[in-house]
């Protein structure tokens, strides 16, 4: 692959003035104006933070600290554990008060082991470290380490860590990198807020990026409808005098921010089931990553903190906050208001996406880009769900390409095989199809519990081969114990029946060379004693008194 | 014509010898069906099914010694499934073999354990770990939730517990019943 020099750009991604569209998609109003009236503003420091060991897919960290360990802002207090994982940084300075389950934002409710850090409020950042300020000069593998340990995850979506992310790009030929500034779920605007204040930064991580990367081309995607925003990175790319970094604006269609969707829009590629971005050679970044990016390794610094969008009729004043990683959701709420009267529901997420919490004492986590507190009349619960009509709607909308209604059958059914073969797991859950359902179907929770439900069981699966194995490795060590047992008890049976048969051979020789040796010995001296021979008569008499006395039994009584 | 009938004559022949002595070069050691009916097993090796394993209940299935429903871990899924594979219809799950309960697993109350060493015997994946006289316990990882170790245990020291349930293994629950209800409309 060759690198583009001066302003010849390759084919295919030079260009942009020729959109593409994606498949169905939805046009939604976006109340984006409730809360891009204020400025960013910092949330500040709570007393307490509870940052939880796991914000994002793949594996748990392992705690650096102990209860009692005072820690700086910006220190590591949990290593990460395996490849997909990430550690996790003290948010402000203190001291750790307990390491324990605490809720934390997820569907399910539960709680997550977390390091609680009781703030000192001095916010004493640790040294930071900008060994890789001058990143043109570093390799792409450093750097990749420097941002796995900064702690960077995708702050647009699931929150994957951006070090895997890239490092798996690297062994694709990356022609065009795209940072996604199209910020399309309603409500949600911190991605906008970001780029009208700090452009320059999400273009100095942009071109970080680009550095690991070395794509040909560059993009950022900025949603119609933001032109503050738009007008901001703009300026910024202008004066920075690159070359290859394009903003490109594209139409406000929901969901054209999901990435899929908006490769296919900028160059009407489509990245293949199962597969990733990089296999047609793009990769796509978050804007606020690319600014944490330029943090980490510009200013030295982890990702400890991001912009939480605040909003929905249910609080007194929406706006954007810059809030510390495990600052709890009342705090924030508190610092734009406190709630409206007719507040309903709270839930972390866009309208579309996101997904209700049971209560606001759960911390803010690396992937909590909106905290949507609704009124009644803003977000009616849904009317009970009617029978599927096959009216098709679904399937138009859906930006996936899938046949929602299919999906529905298999996954209402419990044929998930089916569900599988019809492609589930391309579904992106952006809750178009259950939005237009004439018959109010929760669709897409129907799919994320067939989504759920195939992990569990294959989880399962994978526990049934393992236990087949340690029983077949059990079996088998049995049956060797007892053969090697019998063989043992054999050859001992035999070693002294062996034994024994010689020794009883040996003692009959002996026996009968003995015998012998009698035999012979009283052949020889087969004569009568001598002793009596020649004896006087009074010795002979003497002699017969004896044998006399001998043979007659003592007297009774005698004794 | 001859030539004709002769020529094939000669490769079918040929042909039959082929597959003739690739079926015997080449013959599967083990009864498929029976590796495919332990493949839908769930592997707990509790007996429950009155053989003495799953690969033994597999074997009597493959025979048609035993009915298909008598595996109460597995349940109505390996039921189905069972049925699916063999052509079967589905049967309810036979009582006389126990009811089908969500997988537990047993934990050990180390302070009660005398370290006998019966439980481990008894622990079809060796999911027990301990010697003799030292204090045993279990690996909840492996534990099938077969139950086999409480019989043996003289102290009464290892109880069932249900397995935790964490982020990593949480289904999102099914819409509420008026979603249902769609479902079957």
């Amino acid at each position: 692959m060759t690198t583009p020099t001066g302003d010849s750009k390759p084919a295919g991604v030079s260009g942009f003035s020729r959109l593409h569209r994606f498949h169905g998609g939805l046009v939604l109003e976006s109340y984006s104006g409730m809360s891009t009236t204020q400025p960013v503003a910092a949330a500040g420091i709570p007393d307490e933070l509870v940052i939880p060991l796991q914000q994002h897919v793949g594996e748990i960290a392992t705690p650096l600290v102990q209860p009692g360990d005072t820690v700086l802002k910006g220190q590591m207090i949990a290593a990460p554990q395996g490849s997909v994982s990430c550690p996790v940084h003290a948010s402000s300075s203190g001291t750790v008060t307990a390491i324990e389950p605490r809720p934390f934002p997820h569907p399910s409710g539960m709680t997550l082991q977390s390091i609680v850090i009781a703030t000192d409020g001095r916010d004493t950042w640790q040294p930071a470290d900008t060994s890789l300020a001058d990143y043109r000069q570093a390799a792409p593998a450093e750097l990749l380490e420097h941002l796995r340990n900064a702690g960077i995850v995708g702050l647009g979506g699931a929150g994957f860590p951006t070090a895997v992310k890239l490092a798996n790009a690297a062994s694709h030929a990356i022609d065009l990198l795209l940072i996604n500034g199209v910020e399309c779920e309603p409500y949600i605007t911190c991605d906008n807020m970001l780029m009208q204040e700090r452009a320059g930064d999400i273009l100095e991580g942009t071109r970080i990026l680009q550095h690991i990367l070395r794509p040909q081309q560059v993009v950022i995607a900025i949603e119609d409808g933001m032109p503050q925003a738009e007008a901001a990175m703009r300026e910024a790319v202008d004066a920075s005098q690159v070359d290859n970094i394009e903003v490109v604006r594209v139409p406000e269609i929901y969901p054209s921010g999901g990435e899929r969707q908006l490769i296919k829009v900028l160059t009407g590629r489509e990245v293949p089931s199962k597969g990733f971005p990089a296999d047609v050679g793009i990769v796509c970044q978050n804007v606020g990553t690319a600014a944490a990016v330029q943090q980490a390794v510009l200013e030295g610094r982890p990702l400890v903190s991001r912009i939480v969008t605040v909003t929905g009729r249910g609080v007194r004043q929406p706006r954007n906050l810059e809030a510390l990683v495990g600052t709890p959701f009342s705090h924030l709420v508190a610092a734009c208001g406190g709630y409206t009267h007719d507040v309903e529901r709270l839930l972390m997420g866009g309208p579309m996406m996101g997904f209700a919490l049971q209560n606001d004492a759960v911390p803010v986590i690396k992937t909590t880009n909106c905290i949507l507190a609704v009124s009644h009349d803003e977000m009616p619960p849904p009317p009970p769900a009617l029978p599927c009509i096959r009216c098709s709607r679904c399937t138009e909308v859906c930006p996936a390409d899938l046949l929602p209604q299919q999906l529905f059958w298999y996954a209402s059914s419990g044929n998930l095989d089916a569900a599988q073969d019809y492609n589930l797991f391309d579904c992106i859950e952006c809750g178009c199809c259950a939005r237009v359902c004439p018959s109010h179907i929760p669709l897409v929770q129907y799919y994320r519990h067939a989504k759920t439900e195939i992990w569990a069981q294959e989880k399962q699966k994978k526990a049934a081969d393992i236990a087949r194995r340690r029983h077949e490795a059990r079996q088998e060590r049995l049956e060797r114990i007892k053969r090697e047992r019998a063989e043992r008890l054999a050859r001992k049976k035999q070693a002294v029946a062996g034994k024994n048969g010689q020794r009883d051979t040996d003692k009959q020789a002996a026996i009968k060379a003995a015998l012998e040796r009698v035999k012979q010995k009283k052949a020889q001296t087969d004569v009568a004693p001598r002793n009596v021979d020649n004896l006087t008569p009074e010795q002979q008499q003497k002699i017969e008194e004896v044998e006399r006395r001998r043979r007659k039994p003592p007297p009774a009584g005698d004794s | 014509m001859l030539a004709a009938l002769l020529t094939l004559g000669a490769l079918a022949a040929l042909i039959g010898l082929l597959l003739g002595y690739a079926a015997i070069r080449f013959r599967v050691e083990s009864d498929p069906v029976v590796d495919r009916i332990d493949a839908l097993l769930p592997q707990t090796q509790c007996g429950q099914c009155t053989y003495a394993g799953c690969r033994p209940y597999a074997e009597a299935i493959a025979a048609g010694e035993a009915d298909i429903n008598q595996c109460p871990p597995g349940g109505e899924t390996t039921i189905k499934a069972l049925a699916d594979l063999l052509g079967r219809d589905p049967k309810p799950l036979n009582p006389e073999h126990g009811e089908h309960k969500e997988k537990t697993v047993v934990t050990i109350d180390e302070n009660v354990c005398i370290g006998c060493t019966l439980c481990i015997q008894a622990c079809p994946v060796d999911a027990i770990v301990g010697a003799a006289k030292q204090m045993h316990t279990v690996i909840a990882s492996e534990c099938t939730g077969c139950n086999l170790c409480i019989p043996p245990c003289p102290v009464e020291c290892i109880h069932i517990v249900p397995v935790r349930r964490d982020i990593g293994n949480w289904i999102w629950p099914t819409p509420a019943t008026s979603g249902q209800q769609a479902a079957s409309g």
